[in-house]
């Protein structure tokens, strides 16, 4: 059969000692960039004195991290939980929203528009009316959290749904598959990558629905933490609590990506 | 000329029977006033230039478009009442395999259509493993798509439209898109399958060597409107080899029908 045998590069396989070198060094640049940008914001607020409450220190911002520890995991849980909440509640409405309008086009007529209204009115400006409704509790922050994750996933999810080809649909009436055989064997797998770049996008933009929340009224979570540590002139915590932030956004994305991997293995 | 439509034979004994069928797109007649007979074993060629409706006559018979007019039955049964009881197979330019599914599990995937709804499917007595096997892909089973090449995938293809045991197989330019190397090896293959098998073929392509090479008649079609406009016997004896494409008599053959694509 055709060029199934040994491949015809024409460059040399580097030998195994200098592919770990190369590794290596994907790995050294990027975290020496970081080191980097450190040393310089070091020097450059100890040469300057800057004051604290502008901007602290790396060092100082790391003694916090440590010394605060207790208290910054104390407003990390309710953070991710309702961060969490948002995700899949955002994500699952997202997903049946998309089957009803591919399922029917006067669904998708009907409540498009109204999506991407509700996509466009700024997320700083629809908090505080959700707070108004369900109050400063638990449930308008995972509400606001759901809102963010929803459009993207709505749109991708809509898009992976129509990916399939006209002839694989061919096949399908000759086979006489029904609705639901569609459904369930060729367009659901089809959407699965799709699906998963919008649950990227929403790994991350939900814990900004979350803080977002927090900020316009709660005692606690890292977004409570942030407005408190700002007025009060704790910058070193404030800058602690936004490294916390977005290690929770980088945590949620990881995860996302190694369920990408074990799933979409095509 | 063969294959004219002849009223008196019983639909029964045909693969497929069209009388004076018409396809219309709108205001656009796609095919015009088409009729043949397709013995049961036979396989046929279409052969005709782009937009002449080659690939709508297949789609015709197999019930993805209607007849604006005319009659179409295929073993003596409507279009539709053959597609449900899985007469036919269609292979199409595209292997259109699930890229999910593994290479067995692709060949599997018509006996799991219609299986929770207790629909009763015809099943070749060649397992999906056989199959694969014919089509010589024994080990490759658990192969993605994205692993086979292109031959590779349209074989794939192929097992997985006889899996239902189809008596009518009918193919959309499948080599199309590969190289020629391929195509030889593949048209090759296709003819042994059709000699193990005896399922009726009705192949559409737009090479001339490839329609001499597999057909025993080769129908022409011409343009504007699409309609049959002959229907060429090709008398070389089965089975034939690659060495066939040099002798006199298949340059004859292929001499003939491109004169009468120019002509048309």
């Amino acid at each position: 059969m055709s060029g199934v045998d040994g491949s015809g590069s024409l460059t040399p396989e580097p030998s195994n000692g200098r592919r770990r070198l190369r590794r290596l060094l994907g790995h050294a640049i990027p975290a020496g960039a970081a080191i980097g940008i450190f040393l310089i914001w070091e020097v450059g607020v100890r040469t300057f004195e800057v004051p604290n409450y502008i901007a602290p220190a790396p060092s100082d911002v790391g003694r916090t991290l440590v010394e605060q520890w207790p208290l910054l995991m104390r407003n990390f849980w309710p953070t991710f939980y309702e961060s969490i909440m948002g995700f899949l509640f955002g994500n699952m409405a997202a997903i049946l929203i998309a089957v009803a309008f591919v399922h029917s086009r006067t669904v998708e007529r009907a409540f498009f528009p109204i999506a991407v209204f509700v996509n466009t009115i700024p997320i700083l400006a629809i908090a505080p009316i959700l707070v108004l409704i369900f109050g400063a509790g638990l449930t308008a922050k995972v509400v606001i959290a759901a809102l963010i994750c929803f459009f993207p996933t709505l749109v991708n999810m809509v898009r992976g749904l129509q990916a399939v080809s006209p002839e694989t649909l061919e096949l399908a009436r000759i086979l006489s598959a029904s609705k639901s055989e569609v459904f369930w064997k060729i367009r659901l797998p089809s959407s699965l990558p799709f699906l998963f770049s919008a649950l990227k996008i929403a790994a991350t933009t939900c814990v900004i629905g979350a803080i977002v929340g927090e900020w316009v009224g709660a005692n606690s979570g890292l977004g409570a933490l942030i407005i408190d540590s700002t007025f009060n002139f704790r910058s070193s915590l404030l800058y602690a609590t936004v490294f916390l932030s977005s290690g929770l956004s980088v945590m949620l994305f990881a995860l996302v990506t190694i369920a990408e991997k074990l799933v979409v293995r095509w | 000329m063969a294959g004219a439509a002849d009223p008196a034979g019983t639909a029964r004994d045909y693969a497929a029977v069209l009388r004076n069928a018409v396809v219309r797109f709108g205001s656009f007649t796609a095919l015009q006033d088409i009729s043949l007979e397709l013995e049961q074993g036979a396989f046929w060629t279409i052969l005709g230039p782009s937009g002449c409706g080659k690939s709508t006559m297949l789609r015709l018979v197999s019930d993805l478009v209607p007849a604006a007019s005319g009659e179409v039955s295929v073993l003596g049964k409507s279009t539709e009442e053959a597609r449900l009881a899985r007469e036919f197979a269609f292979v199409f330019q595209d292997a259109t395999l699930l890229p999910w599914r593994t290479a067995l599990k692709n060949v599997e995937l018509p006996l799991e259509i219609g299986r929770r709804r207790n629909i009763k499917i015809p099943v070749s007595d060649r397992s999906p493993r056989e199959l694969l096997k014919l089509v010589g892909l024994q080990g490759r089973e658990d192969a993605l798509p994205r692993e086979l090449s292109g031959g590779m995938r349209q074989r794939v293809a192929i097992a997985r439209a006889l899996v239902c045991q189809p008596k009518l197989l009918l193919m959309d330019e499948p080599f199309g898109a590969l190289d020629e190397m391929t195509r030889d090896h593949l048209n090759l293959q296709l003819l042994q399958i059709w000699a193990e098998t005896g399922v009726t073929i009705l192949f559409v392509t737009h090479s001339i060597p490839e329609a001499v090479f597999l057909g025993q008649k080769v129908l022409m079609l011409g343009t504007n409107p699409g309609r049959l406009r002959e229907i060429v016997d090709i008398d070389i004896p089965s089975p034939r080899a690659i060495k066939v494409r040099d002798t006199q008599e298949f340059t004859k053959y292929t001499a003939y029908l491109r004169r009468l694509l120019e002509a048309d």
